[in-house]
């Protein structure tokens, strides 16, 4: 395949960014999107060029390092997948592929397709945990869980943090991401004893690092590479709105 | 474009929470949080929905002819008589839906702006927004009812736009405006804006409220549409039938 790249390259945090063209021949569809860049990377070097910047890390599409936006949609336009799992045979020889970093006020960019997501870092460090010694794991059928709730918690735990509903919202907003936390934890036996001050700490901070807003839009739940869905942000609304009625 | 120029090197902010200077009243975190704006949207949305759900039906009884509808016009000046004094439930109304309409306002303004800042960089490449047509009018359809609203008070409340202007001859006061055409389109775009208002309001103030669930999401959205089309389809019968001579 012969494509036509449009990458948004930008120094630094501090520079203005620009998209700029790129072609790329020969490229094999059974390369996967990352591959790919790879590629791209590889010549940019041999022709004295720097390499376009762009998080990685499994490949497997668990770790949710790799998110970029593919011809304006996050993690492209295969369904349920993300950029990593993406190959290149869902795009045609000689297509023009535009690729942006995830849009946000709260995911700064930090160069080329690189955002700084540690704004969900800080979500999670305010209430995404429980709070127990750790030690020898405790006897699994200790804490008996119904089978619906443990599904729909295990539903929800597999959120990875990539950040597309944010890039995909259109007011950048991180209620899907807190949303699927506080569902999987607010929802389990385990989570009970922070039920309250967890959501309430997450919305705060989720507020403060400079999210927009929820306005029931759904490209969120459309965007995400793990089907979340929008039902979790009713339930982060009720367990918020629960818990300032509590102590 | 050659990128080999000299390197920037890149900052990543701490990952600590900080919890300072946040508010710690129940009253002044909800305040303060995106959720607890949304939800004074909700519930302000609702009141006012209830409202118009009321009002729509009373309108209809301009059918009914001059006489019964001036009557009943009459009447909603006096509601509870004696137990209130004169026109107080009329004033406890407007009290309520003035403060309704006021937050309901300044939170939209509030979250609207958040919303933009928070998102200010477009993409190169156009998203294909999966989003329906209604939740993009939210906010210039939001700002269509308000001024329709101002109009709307100006025209039949305090009578000063009302070309015909007499008090207590609402029937006539109300013919008397719909013969105007730009009067009549003015108050049919106003009602679509209002009609796409609640079919995106009703179903997404159920879930800024938590009631909303996966099971009960069919059934949101079939009373969404049918409270829309209603209110929109009811509040339109009555300049449409000014318009063909059923009322005059
Ligand atoms: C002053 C005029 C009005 C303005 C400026 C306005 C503006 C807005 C805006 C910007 C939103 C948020 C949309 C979003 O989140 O996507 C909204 C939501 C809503 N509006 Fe209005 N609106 C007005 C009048 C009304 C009226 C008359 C009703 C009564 C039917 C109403 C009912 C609602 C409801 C139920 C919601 C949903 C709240 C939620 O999502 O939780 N609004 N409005
Ligand atoms: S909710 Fe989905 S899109 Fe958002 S961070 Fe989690 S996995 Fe990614
Ligand atoms: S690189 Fe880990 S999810 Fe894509």
């Amino acid at each position: 395949m012969n494509l036509t790249l449009r990458i948004w390259r930008q120094r630094g945090p501090e520079d203005r960014g620009a998209m700029v063209t790129y072609e790329l021949a020969d490229v094999s569809p059974d390369m996967s999107f990352l591959e790919m860049l790879d590629v791209l990377n590889e010549r940019l070097i041999l022709e004295g060029e720097d390499p376009v910047a762009f998080d990685h890390d499994c490949r497997e599409g668990i770790c949710g390092m790799c998110g970029v936006v593919i011809n304006g949609q996050a993690h492209g336009p295969r369904d349920r997948t993300t950029t990593c799992q993406l190959h290149m045979r869902e795009f045609t020889d000689g297509e023009t592929i535009d690729i942006e970093p995830w849009r946000a006020a709260a995911f700064p960019v930090v160069r080329d397709l690189v955002v700084d997501r540690s704004g969900f870092d800080r979500i999670i460090g305010s209430g995404g945990y429980i709070s127990v010694v750790t030690g020898s794991a405790p006897e699994a059928h200790a804490t008996p869980v119904p089978k619906d709730i443990a599904d729909a918690a295990f539903d929800n735990a597999t959120c990875i943090g990539c950040g597309a509903c944010v890039a995909a919202c259109p007011n950048g907003s991180a209620m899907l991401f807190t949303s699927a936390k506080v569902t999987h934890l607010n929802l389990l036996p385990q989570g009970a004893p922070e039920r309250e001050t967890r959501v309430r700490d997450m919305v705060a901070t989720m507020d403060d690092e400079g999210f927009g807003g929820c306005t029931n839009t759904g490209e969120c739940t459309v965007a995400c590479p793990k089907g979340i869905p929008l039902t979790s942000i009713g339930n982060l609304n009720r367990e918020y709105l629960r818990s300032l009625t509590r102590r | 474009m050659s990128w080999t120029d000299e390197e920037v090197v890149p900052r990543v902010r701490s990952v600590a929470v900080t919890n300072d200077a946040r508010p710690t009243s129940p009253v002044g975190i909800f305040w303060r949080s995106t959720i607890g704006k949304k939800a004074v949207m909700a519930v302000t949305g609702g009141v006012m929905l209830l409202y118009l759900l009321v009002h729509m039906l009373g309108n209809l009884k301009i059918f009914y002819g001059r006489e019964s509808f001036d009557e009943y016009a009459h009447w909603l000046r006096t509601i509870g008589v004696p137990a209130l004094h004169g026109a107080w439930f009329l004033w406890i109304m407007r009290a309520l839906l003035l403060v309704a309409i006021v937050l309901h306002a300044t939170t939209a303004y509030q979250l609207s702006r958040r919303d933009l800042k928070a998102r200010p960089q477009k993409y190169a490449h156009r998203q294909r927004l999966e989003a329906s047509y209604a939740v993009n009018t939210m906010r210039y359809g939001g700002i269509i009812i308000a001024l329709f609203v101002i109009y709307h008070l100006l025209d039949f409340t305090t009578l000063t736009v009302n070309r015909h202007g007499v008090e207590g001859a609402a029937y006539d006061n109300i013919v008397s405006s719909f013969s105007v055409w730009w009067v009549t389109l003015f108050y049919i775009i106003a009602m679509l804006a209002l009609g796409l208002h609640i079919h995106h309001g009703f179903w997404s103030a159920a879930r800024t409220l938590g009631v909303h669930s996966a099971a009960r999401e069919k059934n949101l959205k079939i009373a969404a549409t049918v409270l829309a089309v209603l209110i929109s389809a009811g509040f339109v019968t009555v300049p449409i039938a000014v318009l063909a001579g059923l009322v005059d």
